[in-house]
């Protein structure tokens, strides 16, 4: 919403500069967002009279004109305006003028020659005066504008115009009338509309009116006007004005409804009386109806749709739009002029229906005052006789519901003012903040009656009137003032794994936290999980961001690639984030703590021998971070993936379920992606990594630790846990440890089998152990791997 | 005697020029060991006569003394000397850097909530999360945003394709949804923050489609508006680290919350002084808040005339540009390592 300022203060003039009001308008929610000068600073520009014409000799397009400027002398000035032309009164900057041009440098205007005939100054268009973008002729000023007057000041262009952020809540403020309302509550300043009487009338003929449809229309007031001049002008004024608002000029008629929108809030409409058919009715479309539109748009209607129609047919969207066929056009000369009232909650996205939104639908939308219609009827009229004569019959005035024009009160009470807001405001304060935002206020015992005006749809509540108050008492007079907090200790478990915890081991290791987008790439998600039923954005930003992400790794992999095409060759990131897929109740959102490294282990230095990262790399990441929730144990199950090396994968289970998954991107992938070098992922789910074990504290033993290594051979395809295994077996209290520190193959180890070097650590807690005893044990270890695994002393 | 005096005078300069500790130990056995000189010459005391053989005896134990002497001080010396050559020859460059795995960095999204949190936890605020797939109900209705309503535009809503749910499914426009939620299964007091992903049908330079809102939700028998603005000020000077930071509410409207604030606060580059960042105003508009509306409790079953409360809905992004001065939105979500590595 724009307002000038001129036109506000016409209504509201309170001893403030343009800037004190907009912050006070600005701190009780009507937010000003910029504030524009609406013509350029200009100078020595006066109004002009082309008293004589003729053609340039020399140039075609170009006019030689004798322009009076007001002070008995003519000055000669060569012309290209096409609507340069005896008679015309225009702008005329004179020799030392300064034209604002939209480079930022001034045109500075000097005595010339154009085609050889001397140019004393220039006759200026809008754009040249920086009051339009462009403009295709000269600005043609009235006939009664006073020769030699400053343009600048005959066209009162010392304005601004404000624009203003008018949230959901205020369709009241979407007008000149509605602003300086509120500027009159926060000044405690008193308005001075314009007078607008009843007109009297000249004839008597009316049309019929019927309201049918008084859910959605129960207010319809009209009038006839005939025998306008159909060449009347709509004068500079006002054009001027509703340029200032950001309003085209169009024709007489349909200027002054749309005068009447910004001045009061009211949308109307004029009809060509001439093409309408008998009376007025506002009805709900029949299904399957159409409308074409002032634009020429075609609409067809559902059955809830509201029109205004005739007796044959619909004429306009209500509310929204006019139809074409019954529009006022330059040969109109009798109209019919509606102000109607449509209610809020029903032309509440119907204009969006039909892919619409018009400067009427949205002030329905938002609601305008029921008590409007008559008074904007009664200022159309007095606006279009003045501009265009015309005889002007009576109003009749529709009003269905007979509770329309009653605002339901609200109970206001004290207490509840400093219960809500934590300040106490003076009755007297209190009664005079409503009274000025227009309520009628009744005092009771514990509070008041408030009636709200009828522009006030958003006060239904107590709390409503409490806002109010707040606003403008002004947010700024409420004390910040925290009272005593009691203590709400949030103490957590120290069992409980936590984000941070989970975190931290991928810090250490050189892990960067990414944030990846929620919607990946279709494709990329067809790649990682294939045969996964997508969840699909009914309406996404682009292709690329369509589908919910089943896993992290598809956001991950993009980031990958986004470093590797710039240079950076090693990479490692994780990301904490939601994943999707569809369950029986609906859509399941899993949350995942997912990595992916590439590139060499350690970042380039002199003191480290480096090596590009592999499988058990990344395995330990996820074991460092398994490490934190240690109530339970992770199992690493060879189970090929989709998107996995079919040799270098793993699912991680615990006793339960399958919690993850870790391994190498499977090389297929890595060269549809393109990436060019070997990539490591893991994803766990964050809901399974909960529950840290609590130490036990037990003895440490005095006894001596023995330790013994084996040497074994094996076949290749024995696992790492099948030798745990087959130790654990033996169940000896002794063996209280052991660790595999060497595998081999190759030189010296027959083809298809590995060497594997196991150190066995024993000790008993309250003796020193035995030579026999040791040898026992080992022997049984030995005896146990051959037994379950196959495997042999080297 | 000559030959004693003789014996000395040639060991002490051997003892004296010996150049290692083990060239020391064979002069040490050369003269006092078992066969070593002085040790003969003491062997020898026996064929002086008995009236002679004292103070021989005592000559020779002071010269076995001082050699002894002399190479224990020579042993030292050359010890010294060998310490001082291994100390030498295994000097390094200390400004050679260190051995290393690079350090990771948390995400500055996540470095901000986490300082959120912490502020919030010490007001006794805890933590509360909710789906960011969500039902219509909860991301519009129950915050008093009925269908149609004009309000509904101010957000840009993603909407799933239908899955022949009774109700289309929405991604959450915000954490206000967690409000919901959390009221639905507690009555008050309530204190809970709840931070998250939040998703608008937007992207420019400054939306992103996927962002991040901390909510906030405080509930009891007394919360009153001036409440608000006390915990909000305190906030805003402890998250900036500033106590020169200014707060302030302008009246604004959110469906969920009357009153409802914009918050503004003091701009955090030129301290109100006015720059490019506030775009000369001073101010910085930073967040949205409000008492929660009496229409929000008795869709979630609270009683508005018992409990009153208020909400808030931080925009993490936002705060985060501020807190390290970054200039554009877009970087946050690209992921460049050499981005990422700043927040070390």
């Amino acid at each position: 919403m724009k307002i000038s300022e001129q036109w506000l203060r016409e209504w509201v003039n309170p001893a403030l500069s343009l800037d004190e009001i907009n912050h006070k308008l600005t701190m009780a929610g009507c937010e000003v967002e910029g504030v524009e000068a609406v013509a350029s600073d200009f100078s020595d520009v006066i109004v002009g009279q082309i008293v004589e014409i003729a053609k340039h000799p020399d140039a075609d397009k170009l006019n030689v004109c004798k322009v009076d400027n007001g002070s008995g002398e003519i000055l000669q000035i060569v012309c290209g305006a096409p609507n340069a032309r005896a008679g015309l009164k225009a702008p005329l900057a004179l020799i030392g003028a300064e034209l604002p041009m939209s480079d930022g440098k001034p045109l500075k205007i000097k005595k010339g020659k154009l085609r050889g005939i001397e140019s004393c100054g220039m006759l200026c268009s809008a754009a040249e005066l920086g009051m339009s973008e462009k403009s295709d002729g000269l600005l043609e000023l009235p006939e009664d504008a006073p020769l030699g007057t400053a343009v600048h000041d005959y066209l009162k262009l010392a304005d601004k115009a404000v624009e203003l952020n008018v949230t959901a809540n205020r369709g009241d403020w979407l007008s000149i009338a509605g602003v300086a309302r509120e500027v009159g509550v926060l000044t405690s300043t008193g308005l001075t509309p314009p007078s607008i009487p009843e007109h009297s009338t000249q004839h008597t003929e009316t049309l019929n009116i019927s309201l049918p449809a008084a859910d959605s229309c129960p207010r319809y007031a009209g009038r006839i006007i005939r025998n306008i001049n159909p060449n009347a002008q709509t004068p500079l004024w006002m054009k001027e004005r509703l340029r200032r608002l950001g309003s085209r000029s169009l024709s007489p008629v349909v200027d002054v409804t749309n005068y009447v929108l910004l001045e009061l809030g009211q949308p109307m409409h004029a009809f060509d009386l001439d093409k309408l058919q008998g009376g007025i009715q506002a009805r709900y479309a029949t299904e399957g109806e159409q409308l074409i539109l002032l634009d020429d748009q075609t609409v067809t209607l559902s059955a809830d749709t509201l029109v205004i129609a005739d007796d044959e047919k619909a004429v306009a969207l209500a509310g929204i739009k006019g139809g074409m066929a019954t529009a006022v056009s330059h040969a109109t000369q009798n109209i019919f002029l509606e102000s109607a009232h449509f209610r809020a909650e029903k032309l509440r996205g119907q204009a969006r229906r039909y892919g619409l939104q018009t400067d009427a639908s949205y002030r329905f939308e938002r609601g305008v005052a029921a008590d409007l219609p008559r008074l904007a009827l009664e200022r159309a009229t007095q606006l279009i006789v003045e501009i265009c004569g015309g005889s002007v019959g009576p109003v009749v005035d529709v009003c269905v519901d007979e509770h329309l024009l009653d605002r339901p009160s609200v109970q206001l009470r004290r207490e509840r003012i400093a219960r809500i807001l934590g300040v106490t405001i003076a009755d007297e304060s209190v009664v005079g903040i409503l009274q000025r935002l227009g309520c009628e206020v009744s005092a009771k015992a514990e509070g008041w009656t408030v009636k709200p005006p009828h522009s006030r749809f958003d006060i239904t509540i107590e709390e409503d009137l409490i806002e109010e108050l707040a606003r403008v008492y002004g947010y700024d007079n409420i004390p910040a003032a925290l009272k005593p907090l009691q203590p709400q200790l949030t103490v957590k478990l120290e069992t409980a794994t936590s984000l941070t915890g989970l975190r931290a081991p991928l810090l250490a290791n050189g892990y960067q936290e990414a944030v990846t987008y929620s919607f990946v790439d279709p494709v990329i998600e067809g790649l990682l999980a294939p045969g996964h039923e997508s969840i699909v954005l009914a309406n996404p930003i682009s292709a690329e961001l369509s589908h919910l992400r089943s896993t992290v790794w598809s956001g991950l992999l993009r980031a990958l690639e986004y470093n590797l095409n710039r240079q950076q060759t090693r990479v490692r990131l994780f990301e904490l984030g939601p994943v999707f897929s569809k369950a029986e109740s609906g859509i399941q959102q899993q949350d995942k703590i997912a990595g992916i490294i590439t590139g060499s282990l350690f970042p380039e230095q002199w003191g480290q021998a480096n090596r590009p990262v592999d499988f058990y790399d990344i395995k330990g990441d996820v074991e460092a971070i398994l490490a934190q929730a240690s109530a339970q144990k992770f199992y690493f199950v060879p189970v090929a993936h989709p998107a996995l090396h079919p040799g270098q994968s793993a699912e991680i289970a615990t006793d339960k379920e399958v919690v993850g998954w870790v391994g190498a991107l499977h090389p297929a992938l890595e060269a549809k992606l393109g990436l060019g070098q070997d990539v490591f992922l893991f994803e766990l789910d964050l809901k399974a990594l909960q529950g840290r074990r609590l130490p036990v504290y037990q003895t440490v033993s005095k006894f001596p630790m023995i330790r013994r290594d084996l040497a074994l051979v094996m076949d290749c395809s024995v696992l790492a846990i099948a030798l745990d295994q087959a130790i654990a077996s033996v169940a000896e209290p002794s063996l209280i440890h052991w660790e595999i520190f060497d595998v081999y193959t190759g030189k010296g180890v027959a083809e298809h089998q590995k060497s594997v070097a196991i150190s066995l650590i024993l000790q008993e807690p309250s003796r020193t152990l035995e030579d026999t005893e040791i040898t026992r044990i080992v022997g049984e270890v030995v005896a146990s791997l051959q037994d379950k695994t196959g495997a042999t002393l080297r | 005697m000559q030959s004693l005096l003789e014996l000395m005078g040639t060991a002490h300069e051997q003892i004296s020029s010996a150049s290692n500790l083990a060239s020391l130990d064979q002069i040490r056995v050369q003269y006092l060991g078992k066969a070593g000189l002085i040790t003969e010459q003491l062997k020898q005391l026996g064929q002086l006569p008995v009236e002679e053989r004292k103070a021989a005896g005592q000559e020779i134990n002071l010269a076995k003394q001082s050699l002894a002497n002399a190479i224990d001080l020579r042993r030292e010396s050359l010890q010294a000397e060998a310490l001082t050559m291994r100390l030498k020859a295994e000097s390094v460059d200390v400004t050679l850097p260190g051995r290393r795995m690079d350090t990771g960095s948390l995400h500055p999204v996540t470095l901000t909530i986490q300082r959120m949190q912490d502020i919030f936890a010490q007001l006794g605020f805890a933590l509360a999360e909710g789906p960011q797939v969500e039902d219509d109900f909860h991301n519009f209705t129950a915050l008093n945003v009925p269908a149609n309503h004009p309000a509904r535009a101010m957000q840009d809503t993603f909407y799933l394709e239908n899955f022949g749910t009774e109700e289309p499914l929405l991604l959450r426009t915000h954490t206000s949804s967690v409000q919901i939620r959390y009221m639905e299964a507690h009555q008050p007091p309530i204190r809970i923050i709840a931070p998250g992903r939040v998703y608008r049908c937007d992207s420019d330079m400054t939306h992103s489609p996927m962002f991040h809102q901390v909510e906030g939700l405080m509930m009891d028998k007394d919360i009153t508006f001036a409440d608000l603005k006390g915990i909000l000020d305190e906030f805003f000077r402890a998250f900036f680290e500033d106590d020169a930071i200014k707060m302030r509410f302008r009246a604004s409207f959110f469906p969920f919350t009357e009153p409802s604030a914009e918050t503004d606060i003091t701009c955090v580059h030129c301290h109100g002084a006015g720059c490019r960042v506030c775009k000369n105003t001073g101010w910085l508009e930073v967040m949205g808040c409000g008492m929660v509306h009496p229409n929000v409790l008795k869709h979630v079953g609270i009683d508005s005339e018992q409990y009153t409360g208020f909400a808030f809905g931080m925009g993490v992004e936002r705060l985060a540009m501020l807190r390290y001065q970054m200039n554009d939105l877009r970087v946050l979500f690209e992921n460049d390592v050499r981005f990422l590595r700043q927040f070390h």
